[in-house]
């Protein structure tokens, strides 16, 4: 079977996959990191959202012969280390605004609210309503709302 | 039942023991009473023509479902822990709603131990509560409120038993504060982990407690973040499909392409079998299962599998045609007498399917050996579930052990042991642990659906009266079956509607016309045609509510009244009256707005509480025609000001939670969401097909006010706002576009996506997902 290598989480791992299966399962299935969540499977929901190399991308549509070694994977589990930090200041505004219901979707809410704010910031601005509205991660709960706060105050310290 | 001597009353009661048993008489009082003393109550409707009293009014389903669990609600214990904490086994599910986090502040509370110290587990399957594990029709609060408080009261004093042993000192000069008994003389404190072998491993029964009372609550009723915060933003919140059982590898069901289709034959097992990663290859009665070594490998082989369907027993079905079999089925109007000049008013509403799946699919762990199984699965009745798994293996009830997991959302979904049941069979039949998840499309398509129906409504007016309110609601069977309706049933005779079905019983427990509009009658038909259906959020009440208040509007402009003014006239009692005004009040009712936006009004009454909400909508062409890929945009609810009044809010942070997500359940429901079925099955197969509510339909503006404590007890709060929030924006609508909306969602004549194939069941994922990294 092949072996596939790529950085998670800030350490080198090293795998064996057949080529085609998505990320999402090799992350889940055989190395054991849940923190990204199956809703779809097709990259419509969002709830496996996860960093490559600082962007926002969905793991359950990525097969693992796509990653190349250099590859930096974060997950919502390596989301603070990756700042240096034991919170990321979204999860610390996600906490500060009681944002989660059943919390399935809140680990691909986080991962992608960061990629957002990243993403205006480097287009020279805050992040504004019209961001927010093209977020797609679903929530289930319906806990848009105080999703949208934690967005704003995270980005305030981020 | 014994008496606990020992134990000291609190020092503010003053040694009166008997509040304790005031209050108890209240759980033990004939619940007609009480209720009946409301509706005898003055209102200041003078004018309106009083209704009589309805059953929901009398006896509701709270009440219900808190006298089933008499018998046995107070079976549960509360340890003290060495490091001075205390756990707890909830035998409730969390689904997202937030009991864990009440729960710990119920104890809390009686304990004096800070809520962070309390640790909430959710219980086995326990077959000795009957009834009293079920976590559905919005009541766990109600039901646990008390026994909970109970039990860590009588946990309260037999530490201070203990601790008077400990220090040589009179119980009645101890107290207790912040996790330790305290000596008002000494000073000498021992904490609850010191204590904790001396008072632990005790059952606690129900012996006279004095229990706090409101007024020196510090706990209940002041805002508190959830206890699983933390777990769930890094990602260690771990669900049925997080859980590392030895051996137990992903497992997945290629689905009939019709409703409850059948398994003839596969023609190529073997070949499936030989596929990278699979190990198994097994015909259960839903399907085909294969398990391997990843789930994507697993859905890879259910695509692979060429398998001889049959058919099921509704190919051919649609909407049109289930639609005709509820006009069939409709119940007559039959107005009673009323004076010849009396104007009549009708409405006729229809509610199309809707899905009550959550984002977490079904999934089940199942470790079946040949004496015994055991499961790990979310489940809202975990006793049937056990129950149904021994009759699925032939084993008794007793070597199956059911774990329930934290569940990612329910509403409703979740009190089917739907997964957890062929996850057993697919363990037994290959003698291996499984995991078994559904894909999305197996929840769209296999799932069980909110039935579909119309709601037809009768009034009769008169100079400023409403003299009859008839409403009559003809729906596909909602199946009761997983619990709910095993309560109903045993509680049948015990009811006020007895000589009804118990889903008769279940729709007349809940709905009720809040208004004093004269001679009122509410009835329920239903029709089975072999669907897989459930109660959704809130059951009857999202298209009832919506129906009913969209009737009231109609009445208040025949009339020439204001929405607002006319149901304030015609309501019946202060508390609902309170909730309106306030979001009236808050929401600017009746401020201009400009051409194409409207503002709507709703009230709504359930689970021992009121409700009322004010949406803002923008139906403007700039707005309907937004344009987002592969979604359905359309009016956009600008704002909505939502009031509660729940009688004593545990956590009112968690209580807003529910609410909010309760308004985005009655947006989607209003404009959006729906299930189109045909040809025997439903189209949708992703949340790009199934149109719940998304951030580009979230109301910018959104005020929640929970209502200052107007009781003793608190009442329920899951499901409330769903029905207010649909009717509201519903009546916005309708004033917005100047024509009453009577068929939801207002989107469903338009298919908004390309349906995904039938067969193979489940499409593959896509590999361009790093072409959209952002």
């Amino acid at each position: 079977m092949p072996r596939h290598t790529f950085i998670l989480n800030g350490t080198r791992m090293s795998v064996e996959a057949e080529d085609d299966v998505r990320l999402l399962w090799v992350l889940r299935d055989l190395l054991g990191f849940t923190g990204p969540k199956y809703g779809c499977g097709i990259n419509v929901c969002k709830a496996c959202t996860c960093h490559i190399n600082g962007k926002a991308f969905n793991p359950c549509s990525v097969p693992i012969s796509a990653i190349r070694p250099d590859d930096e994977i974060t997950t919502i589990e390596g989301l603070a280390a990756s700042v240096g930090r034991d919170l990321h200041p979204m999860q610390e505004a996600w906490l500060d605004n009681d944002v989660a219901q059943c919390g399935y979707c809140q680990p691909g809410q986080i991962m992608a609210a960061v990629a957002k704010v990243r993403q205006a910031r480097a287009e020279g601005r805050e992040i504004r309503d019209a961001d927010l509205d093209e977020i797609r991660n679903i929530c289930r709960c319906g806990t848009y709302n105080r999703i949208r706060q934690a967005i704003k105050a995270g980005a305030a310290r981020m | 039942m014994k008496s606990d001597d020992s134990a000291p009353p609190r020092p503010e009661d003053g040694g009166d023991l008997s509040s304790r048993r005031r209050f108890l008489g209240y759980l033990l009082a004939a619940p007609t009473l009480v209720v009946a003393a409301e509706i005898g109550a003055p209102g200041r409707a003078e004018a309106a023509i009083p209704s009589l009293p309805q059953p929901a009014e009398l006896y509701d389903s709270m009440d219900l479902f808190r006298d089933a669990a008499l018998p046995t609600a107070n079976l549960i214990t509360i340890q003290i822990n060495r490091d001075g904490t205390a756990s707890f086994a909830l035998p409730r599910a969390e689904v997202g709603q937030g009991i864990t986090t009440s729960t710990a502040m119920l104890i809390a509370e009686e304990l004096d131990l800070p809520v962070d110290r309390v640790h909430v587990g959710l219980a086995d399957a326990r077959p000795e509560l009957l009834f009293n594990q079920l976590t559905g029709g919005s009541v766990s609060t109600v039901t646990t409120y008390t026994p909970i408080r109970v039990a860590a009261a009588i946990a309260r004093q037999r530490l201070l038993r203990a601790a008077a042993i400990e220090l040589g000192d009179g119980v009645s000069n101890l107290v207790t504060k912040g996790g330790e008994v305290v000596s008002t003389v000494t000073g000498r404190a021992l904490s609850y982990g010191e204590l904790a072998t001396k008072a632990a491993g005790v059952v606690l029964e129900q012996v006279s407690v004095t229990l706090k009372p409101r007024s020196q609550f510090t706990v209940i009723g002041t805002p508190q973040s959830r206890v699983d915060a933390l777990d769930a933003v890094t990602g260690r919140k771990a669900f049925a499909m997080d859980l590392q059982v030895p051996g137990a590898k992903p497992t997945m069901v290629c689905r009939p392409p019709t409703i409850n289709g059948t398994v003839r034959g596969v023609r190529n097992t073997a070949e499936v079998r030989a596929m990278p990663g699979i190990t198994d290859v097994v015909v259960i009665p839903t399907g085909v299962a294969v398990r391997g070594q990843t789930f994507g490998q697993c859905i890879d082989a259910v695509r692979a599998l060429k398998v001889d369907w049959g058919p099921g027993p509704v190919d051919g079905a649609s909407d049109e045609t289930v639609l005709r079999e509820l006009r069939r089925a409709e119940l007559p109007l039959a107005v009673p007498a009323v004076p010849l000049l009396a104007q009549t008013v009708d409405g006729d509403f229809t509610s199309h399917f809707a899905s009550p799946a959550a984002l977490e699919p079904l999934c089940a762990v199942a470790d079946v050996r040949s004496d015994r199984a055991e499961i790990w699965a979310p489940l809202k009745v975990p006793i049937v579930a056990q129950k149904a798994i021994a009759e699925a293996l032939g084993v008794p009830q007793s070597a199956v052990t059911v774990h329930v997991t934290q569940a990612g959302g329910s509403f409703g979904r979740k009190l089917f042991p739907d997964a957890a049941v062929e996850a057993a069979l697919v363990s037994k039949a290959v003698g291996k642990p499984v995991k078994l998840m559904w894909h999305r499309v197996d929840e769209c398509r296999a799932g069980r659906a909110h039935p579909m129906s119309t709601t037809r409504v009768r009034a009769t007016v008169l100079a400023g009266q409403v003299l009859t309110f008839e409403l009559r609601h003809t729906s596909v069977t909602t199946d009761f079956g997983q619990g709910l309706g095993e309560v109903l049933t045993a509680m049948a005779m015990k009811l006020p509607v007895g000589n009804y079905g118990f889903a008769q019983g279940a729709f007349l427990l809940t709905q009720k016309v809040p208004y004093h509009f004269g001679v009122v009658t509410q009835l329920l038909n239903e029709v089975e045609i072999g669907f897989n259906t459930g109660s959704m959020r809130q059951v009857y009440s999202p298209d009832v509510c919506c129906a009913r208040e969209l009737m009231v509007d109609e009445l208040a402009a025949r009339m020439g009244k204001d929405a607002y003014r006319f149901r304030r006239e015609f309501l019946k009692d202060d508390r609902s009256r309170a909730v309106l005004d306030k979001v009236a009040r808050a929401g600017n009712w009746g401020r201009t707005m400009a051409p194409g936006t409207a503002q709507g009004i709703a009230f709504h009454a359930e689970f021992k509480g009121y409700s009322a909400a004010l949406v803002e909508i923008d139906c403007r062409p700039r707005t309907t025609g937004r344009k987002v890929p592969d979604a359905v945009t359309g009016p956009r609810v600008t704002k909505v000001v939502f009031a509660v009044d729940v009688g004593l809010p545990v956590n009112p942070r968690g209580l807003e939670a529910q609410m909010m997500g309760g308004i985005m359940d009655g947006i989607a429901l209003a404009l959006t969401s729906s299930l189109h079925l045909k040809d025997g099955h439903f189209l949708e197969g992703s949340w790009d097909n199934y149109f719940y509510t998304r951030q580009w339909n979230v109301p910018p503006e959104l005020e929640i006010h929970i209502m200052p404590a107007t009781t003793d007890q608190p009442g329920g709060a899951g499901e409330f706002a769903v029905g207010p929030a649909k009717a509201a924006v519903a009546c916005a609508y309708g004033r917005a576009t100047g024509t009453m909306p009577t068929s939801f969602p207002i989107n469903h004549g338009t298919l908004s996506f390309e349906p995904k194939p039938t067969v193979p069941p489940i499409p593959q994922s896509p590999i361009d997902g790093l072409d959209h990294a952002l």
